[in-house]
């Protein structure tokens, strides 16, 4: 803040109506730039982004060590690792994708309306007046934002790791055939973003929940709770039924792109899935807080 | 709780439209909210009103059943400074949400600054700074970076003019020295003064605070008197919520008294004074003659207790209430006109219970 010499008085401003916004910068970008310092300067969500970083540190070293032990049954892209470090990248997003992402997505998006309601500033800026409507727009576009930050977090470290650790060049998709390093690259880069997209579908999801309540941690858990559900009901076979409908179904089947040709239709779907979810969950948080008493 | 007050509570001096003290019938009552103070402004497309606040029959009654807000008629009249009283839990925090929008009434209307709500909370709110039930803020923002939230959530407010209007706010609240300060540091005055200073933002054209005073020592309570004397300068309403009459009877010009839900009473300071008849009290050795004798002068509400009697003055002047005595054969050791205190007003108004519910 800039320490201005001279305090104006309120007083001996002119009388009248307020002033219109005349600034360059649009309202919504200022109200939106300082949910994005709110969400990003948190120290609990700092911690957050830390420990996201350090995963695929860890899990890379754990790749090194044990380097000579190429499993029969591993996950696709594991036992390329060792050949190419750029694959670490996917191996690290597949051992992520299951937990930790989703877990770091579902803490700050259930926080996003319970925690301001628990503080009790969600009624300062209500009468501000924000709009609950933009006030809902801005807290999810945060959360969106957060989620790809967290998957570009990961996978730039995790490529940075192998990078460091494996040797890096001409990448061998899993159909066999070759591609430049830099076509390679980008194909990582779609998956990092198709990741954030999934992501921000259980944002939306633990965005209703924390519209639902004013206990932050009982919205995170709500919504961590729902995404294991999802992850259990899709390991089991019986209920392959139901498993297109899972949050999680797709949040694995980027695959296709590493394949000759490509193969888009498991993206094409899980974009579906995930664009799905978010239009049904964000319309329950935008019923739900547009109505909702707000008490606390 | 949500049982209807007894006869004299809702007659005393309610009113919707004029302020007068005059006791109302419930029909009489129903009629001036029926045609409140917010009708001739509804629809109004710019915030011009005698009224800073009109509501007609607001009413609250939570999912608990429990019936917080039972058919308030305010009237708070633009440029005063009014006085929401209440002892704990009398509903005035859950009305003053109301106003703002946080809560949908269950029945009754409003309007602010000539806006009518709920439709014109966007044009409204700008207009009007607001304290809510203590102050709330993010504990890992310093003070000024909270404000600055507030701010940047406004979306009719000037980007360019942001620090020199924080500034301006936190020395207005004597908070400046602690602006960079991280607010879980503050003191629980100091938050209190932050509070204040997030209604203090912009220029407003009315302010709400409610319990502006809770938690400052006294020097803190005078300058936020001394505020309210400021803002009201300006031509700001003031609407500020207390339980302790004492606390803004010098700032006041206008008071409403909350009890169980209801707005017990509604007018001037003046007309909080003068509101109830006079008594006179007697001290004698022969209480139960004087009480005949009073009783026969036709003086209502005659009570006695030990050797005092006392009775409600009515129109009669005490001399001429003491000369008959004196002629009646009663001892009269000393005769009192005991001017009732606001706050005696004040506790008649809203009973002395503790309990709340
Ligand atoms: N969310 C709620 N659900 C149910 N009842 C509520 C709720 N909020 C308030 N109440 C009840 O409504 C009544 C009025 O509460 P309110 O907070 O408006 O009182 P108040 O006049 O502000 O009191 P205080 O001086 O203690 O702040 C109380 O009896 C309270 O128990
Ligand atoms: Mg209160």
């Amino acid at each position: 803040m800039s320490a201005s010499p001279v305090v104006p008085a309120l007083r001996d401003r002119p009388a009248g109506r307020q002033p219109a916004p005349v600034s360059a910068v649009p309202s919504w970008l200022r109200f939106f730039t300082s949910e994005l310092r709110l969400v990003f300067y948190r120290p609990r969500n700092i911690a957050l982004l830390g420990v996201l970083a350090f995963i695929p540190l860890a899990i890379g070293v754990l790749f090194k060590l044990t380097v000579n032990n190429a499993a029969a049954g591993a996950p696709p892209f594991f036992n390329q690792v060792a050949g190419n470090g750029v694959f670490l990248s996917l191996a690290v997003l597949v051992l992520m994708l299951s937990l930790f992402l989703p877990l770091a997505i579902c803490v700050v998006a259930g926080d996003a309306v319970a925690g301001e309601a628990s503080h009790g500033t969600l009624r300062g800026l209500l009468t501000v007046p924000a709009g609950r409507t933009r006030l809902l727009a801005v807290k999810f576009s945060a959360v969106v934002v957060f989620a790809l930050a967290a998957c570009i977090l990961v996978v730039g470290v995790a490529l940075l790791v192998g990078v460091i650790l494996f040797p890096v060049g001409q990448v061998t998709l899993l159909s066999g055939t070759t591609v430049p390093l830099a076509d390679g690259l980008f194909r990582v880069l779609i998956v990092a973003l198709y990741a954030s997209v999934g992501m921000a579908a259980i944002g939306a999801v633990a965005l209703a929940a924390s519209t639902l309540t004013v206990h932050p941690v009982g919205a995170i858990a709500a919504a961590l709770v729902f995404v294991l559900a999802s992850e259990i009901a899709d390991a089991v076979p019986q209920l392959s039924a139901m498993h297109p409908f899972l949050v999680s179904h797709f949040w694995l089947s980027w695959d296709g792109l590493f394949r000759t040709p490509v193969d888009l239709s498991g993206v094409e779907h899980g974009l579906l899935s995930f664009v799905l979810y978010i239009v049904i969950f964000v319309a329950i948080a935008w019923a739900r807080l547009t109505s909702a008493d707000i008490t606390s | 709780m949500s049982s209807p007050a007894s006869p004299e509570e809702v007659a005393f001096g309610r009113s919707g439209s004029h302020w007068d003290a005059v006791p109302l019938d419930d029909a009489a009552r129903r009629s001036t909210s029926a045609v409140g103070p917010w009708t001739e402004t509804s629809g109004a497309a710019t915030a011009s009103s005698a009224y800073a606040i009109a509501s007609s029959g607001l009413t609250k009654q939570f999912r608990s059943g429990q019936l917080a807000v039972d058919g308030v008629d305010l009237a708070v009249p633009a440029g005063c400074v009014y006085g929401f009283l209440g002892p704990n839990g009398s509903g005035k925090t859950t009305t003053i949400r109301m106003l703002l929008g946080l809560i949908t009434p269950t029945s009754g209307s409003h309007a602010m600054l000539g806006f009518p709500m709920p439709g014109g909370l966007a044009d409204a709110l700008p207009r009007v700074g607001s304290l809510v039930e203590g102050p709330a803020f993010h504990p890992h923002l310093s003070g000024a970076e909270n404000l600055a939230r507030l701010d940047a959530a406004d979306r009719t407010a000037d980007r360019r003019t942001v620090d020199e209007r924080i500034d301006a706010a936190l020395d207005r609240v004597g908070l400046l020295a602690a602006a960079d300060k991280h607010y879980r540091a503050y003191s629980l005055g100091m938050k209190q003064r932050l509070a204040i200073a997030t209604s203090l933002l912009r220029r407003r054209e009315l302010v709400i605070l409610d319990e502006p005073t809770n938690g400052l020592d006294p020097q803190g309570t005078r300058e936020v008197r001394a505020l309210i004397r400021k803002i009201a300068a300006d031509g700001t309403t003031v609407f500020v919520s207390s339980h302790l009459l004492a606390e803004v009877e010098q700032v006041c010009t206008h008071v409403g008294v909350m009890a169980t839900g209801k707005l017990v009473f509604q007018g001037t300071l003046e007309q909080l004074r003068g509101g109830q008849p006079g008594r006179v009290l007697i001290r004698t050795p022969q209480p139960e003659l004087a009480a005949k004798i009073l009783g026969g002068l036709g003086l209502a509400g005659v009570q006695e207790s030990g050797n005092e009697v006392s009775a409600e003055l009515g129109d009669m002047r005490p001399e001429e209430v003491c000369e008959r005595l004196v002629l009646g054969g009663v001892p009269v050791a000393g005769l009192e006109t005991p001017r009732r205190s606001l706050e005696d007003e004040f506790v008649h108004l809203t009973g002395e219970g503790f309990d709340v519910g």
